[in-house]
């Protein structure tokens, strides 16, 4: 079975390395950077605008354009967080969580080059499972109904404990306005309005969860940095040398294992259909942090915290190419705008492409590798330039951020009324910050709140009411006793933390 | 003071009449901005395929000086994409992709407050068929066969469809008042997903449409057992129709093309003859005979008004008849 594969992969390889696709692969890397760097245009809008320009080309050159702009864009997203604050894309959102701290420090080429081999570490690791695994992971994919989705939710939120910190009523507080802001619109099940105030019509579209993550981070952010640093400079004299490119190397040993781990849970979480890259780089994040030896530094500028998310969302984005092209159904979506491209060229998404479209899916899957290659040498290239930003005045800076954050907010749904929407969260999120309540629960809870919301209705109107329906489902169970595991386990940290001390103080 | 005012408003207001209209005169109206082409249903659908296809078409044979952006709004059986296009009223830069959830959702959500009359009908593109689908290892080869083993099964029988109230809840419902059975339906967010749930063995049956089951069956991991067409449809010739085993259920899905209300009579005509030429093309023709979907007939805005007037009389009556709860399921 692998020679075969080996075999295709070798003319995939082949045909990824023909002058027009490797011009498609370099062009389509360096517009997703800047596609994914610029907040809310994110590799959506990115493959969408670009798609017409498709047509010029033969199918297969087309979708590696896509493929690698799609790729661009995951590591560019994390540009804008790191040295903005600005998540550039929703996936870059748990980016920000350690990123902007570093760059603050000083550290922004450490933090963008942990970023840059996070996101190629990650995007190697689920290339490679892609190659050897893609027919058992489609069928894999297929096994998650609502049980399993809403299962997989639970353990998302699990990882919740590690990212909020020590104040566990702050935190529970902060999941629950994610979760009600979540329900505002369209009842996804009934069809029925939910929670529109004033009968504003910009509700019923429910909240985005960008115009929540841009307020959040961007407004609240540049609005926090206005107050610390008064307007002025805020790094002076960086100073990128090969000395100190060498020493950041010298760092992987670090981020290493949070970044392998955030590798496989992204391309895990990636395959399924409806999760996608937003849920996948939030739970790394969040599982990195709880084994972590010290969950404390995290959120302060901690090369590990840039790392996970990072390498899990290049790894999801090659991930949920799988479910697109094995079952027609987009995991994230950008892969929805992709899969009408494919649609366009004549090329049908379904259990059967692999078999007759050979040429085509494995050109992509070589392309794949090349892609990944170009935007990490274009990525650390690039870094100096990225770094620049932060040298600007404030002053100068805070009036760029707020504009860029207003397209930001008014770019996925075009509506002004997300605009003002983000305005207040961004108000919000200083005032959250100043009383020093966490804000990223409430993130990840809008992002989730929804899906869970529909795959745990679905069980129920299945099981006609019965959750024991649960029961019966063994990657459901096993998805429940993990997020037990993981809630119990700083309990138990702090348990034998203390005890140690005890220890300690007795002898 | 104010009526000087309300004069110089209605002045101006005029005056940028009669220079719409000289320019108007002088060439015909064509898009100034990208037009945003909203779908009611979510995105791998069948009305989401198409309107991409539609997208690519335009693009390919440079039909439009401005592209066309398709934007899912599928919230709400398509309340959410309704609502959008009533607050959208006399802009020139957006239409729909309108599937029957267009007469449903009005009907069962009436706090939406939505009367799809005053909108812009442009043109009629297809109508989409509905069949039965089961996966082969559920063992059922027939109707009969199907309405027994469900028959049995009762309420533990699962039939997954699109939100609630939309056509796929609608010919499920008049499904259960012609064989006398009851079935518990699963909504989902889109077409796309339907199909997978029930590959995957999540739900037991599903009435997806052709474009949404074609390459599960065509790799034999699902099966049509019935089509609820008038005749059968040539990319299905196996497969028969309700009425042929007497049952009269007759159900189609329109694939329209409609914008806000007070679009001018212009910009209506440029996206009509737009849409005629994307009719016309042999991408369009093919896809359609390929997934056995209708597009024998063009309807124009006049014959798509009169078409619209039927659909929504016809809906009323269905829902009135199976009842708005054995829809929805409350």
């Amino acid at each position: 079975m692998f020679t075969e594969i080996f075999v295709h992969l070798g003319e995939g390889l082949l045909e990824a390395f023909q002058p027009l696709n490797m011009m498609m692969i370099f062009f389509g890397c360096l517009a997703g950077l800047f596609v994914g760097a610029l907040p809310g245009l994110g590799s959506v809008n990115g493959v969408a605008i670009l798609l017409p320009i498709t047509f010029l080309v033969p199918p297969t050159s087309a979708i590696i354009f896509l493929a690698a702009l799609y790729y661009g864009a995951m590591y560019g997203g994390a540009i804008s967080s790191i040295t903005l604050g600005i998540p550039g894309a929703s996936t870059a959102v748990a980016t920000v969580f350690d990123g902007r701290p570093m760059a603050q420090k000083g550290l922004a080429d450490q933090a963008l080059m942990a970023a840059a081999i996070a996101s190629f570490l990650g995007g190697t690791v689920s290339i490679v499972l892609f190659t050897l695994f893609a027919p058992p992971l489609a069928k894999f994919a297929l096994a998650f109904g609502p049980p399993e989705e809403f299962s997989l939710m639970i353990l998302a939120f699990a990882t919740f404990v590690g990212l909020g910190g020590d104040d566990i009523p702050k935190t529970i507080f902060s999941i629950l306005i994610g979760l009600l802001l979540a329900t505002i619109g369209l009842d996804i099940i009934s069809g029925r309005p939910r929670l529109i105030f004033f009968d504003i019509p910009g509700f019923l579209h429910g909240i985005n969860f960008l115009v929540l993550a841009i307020g959040i981070y961007g407004i609240g952010e540049m609005l926090w940095t206005l107050e610390t640093t008064q307007g002025r400079v805020q790094i002076e004299n960086v100073k990128i040398t090969w000395k100190r490119f060498v020493t950041n190397l010298g760092q992987i040993k670090e981020y290493i294992g949070g970044a392998t781990l955030g590798s496989f849970l992204g391309f895990f979480v990636g395959t399924l259909p409806a999760a996608g890259a937003t849920p996948a780089s939030l739970m790394s994040y969040g599982l990195t942090k709880t084994f972590s030896k010290d969950p404390e530094s995290f959120g302060k500028g901690k090369p590990a915290g840039v790392a996970a998310p990072e390498a899990a969302n290049n790894s999801a984005s090659t991930g949920s190419m799988l479910p697109m092209i094995t079952l027609g159904i987009p995991g994230s979506p950008t892969t929805a705008v992709l899969l009408g491209g494919m649609i366009i060229w004549g090329l049908r998404p379904g259990p059967l492409l692999f078999a007759e479209h050979p040429d085509f899916v494995w050109g992509l899957v070589g392309s794949m590798y090349i892609a990944n290659f170009v935007t990490v040498v274009l990525n650390l290239a690039l870094i100096p330039v990225f770094v620049k930003v932060l040298a600007t005045p404030f002053t100068v800076l805070a009036p760029i951020i707020f504009t860029l954050c207003v397209v930001g907010g008014f770019a996925p749904t075009q509506d002004m009324h997300d605009v003002w929407l983000m305005l207040i969260f961004g108000v919000f999120g200083y005032l959250l910050r100043k009383l020093d309540y966490p804000v990223a629960p409430a993130v990840l809870a809008i992002v989730l709140g929804p899906l869970a919301e529909s795959s745990l209705r679905q069980t129920l109107i299945a099981g006609q009411g019965s959750p024991a329906v649960f029961l019966e489902r063994p990657i459901a169970l096993t998805c429940f006793f993990f997020a037990l595991l993981l809630v119990l386990y700083p309990v138990y940290q702090a348990f034998t933390r203390k005890s140690k001390k005890a220890e300690a103080a007795g002898a | 003071m104010k009526n000087s005012l309300k004069k110089i408003v209605t002045g101006v207001s005029a005056l940028a009449l009669a220079t719409t209209a000289a320019v108007s005169a002088a060439q015909a109206w064509e898009p100034k901005k990208p037009v945003e082409l909203i779908i009611m249903a979510g995105k791998g659908g069948g009305a989401d395929q198409m309107a991409r296809l539609w997208q690519g078409i335009i693009q390919q044979h440079n039909l439009s000086p401005r592209p066309f952006i398709p934007v899912n709004k599928p919230g709400g059986s398509g309340g959410e994409a309704l609502q959008y296009l009533k607050s959208k009223a006399g802009d020139n830069h957006v239409v729909m992709v309108t599937l029957n959830s267009y007469y449903t959702t009005p009907i069962m959500q009436p706090e939406l407050a939505v009367d799809i009359s005053t909108f812009t009908p442009i043109a009629r593109m297809a109508l989409d068929t509905f069949l039965l689908w089961v996966r082969p290892d559920q063992g059922i080869k027939t109707l009969d066969e199907y309405v027994e083993k469900v028959k049995a099964a009762g309420k533990d029988w699962k039939v997954g469809g699109t939100g609630s109230g939309q056509e796929d809840s609608i010919l499920t419902a008049m499904m259960m008042a012609e064989f006398g059975y009851e079935v518990t339906y699963i909504p989902f967010p889109g077409g796309g997903t339907v199909a997978k749930n029930l590959i995957g063995g999540h739900i037991d049956s599903t009435v997806n449409n052709p474009s949404e089951q074609g390459e599960f069956y065509r790799a034999g991991q699902s099966m049509p057992l019935v089509q609820f067409n008038d005749e059968r449809s040539p990319a299905y010739p196996d497969t028969p129709t309700a009425k042929e085993l007497g049952h009269d259920i007759v159900y189609y899905m329109q694939r329209s093309i409609n914008g806000p209300a007070d679009m001018d009579p212009e910009a209506a005509d440029w996206y009509r003859d737009l849409f005629k030429k994307v009719f016309d093309s042999e991408e369009w023709q093919k896809f359609c005979s390929e997934d056995g979907i209708n597009c024998d007939t063009w309807l124009d805005t006049a014959a798509l008004t009169e078409f619209h007037k039927n659909g929504l009389a016809r809906h009323k009556a269905l829902i009135e008849q199976v009842g708005a709860k054995a829809i929805t399921g409350e």
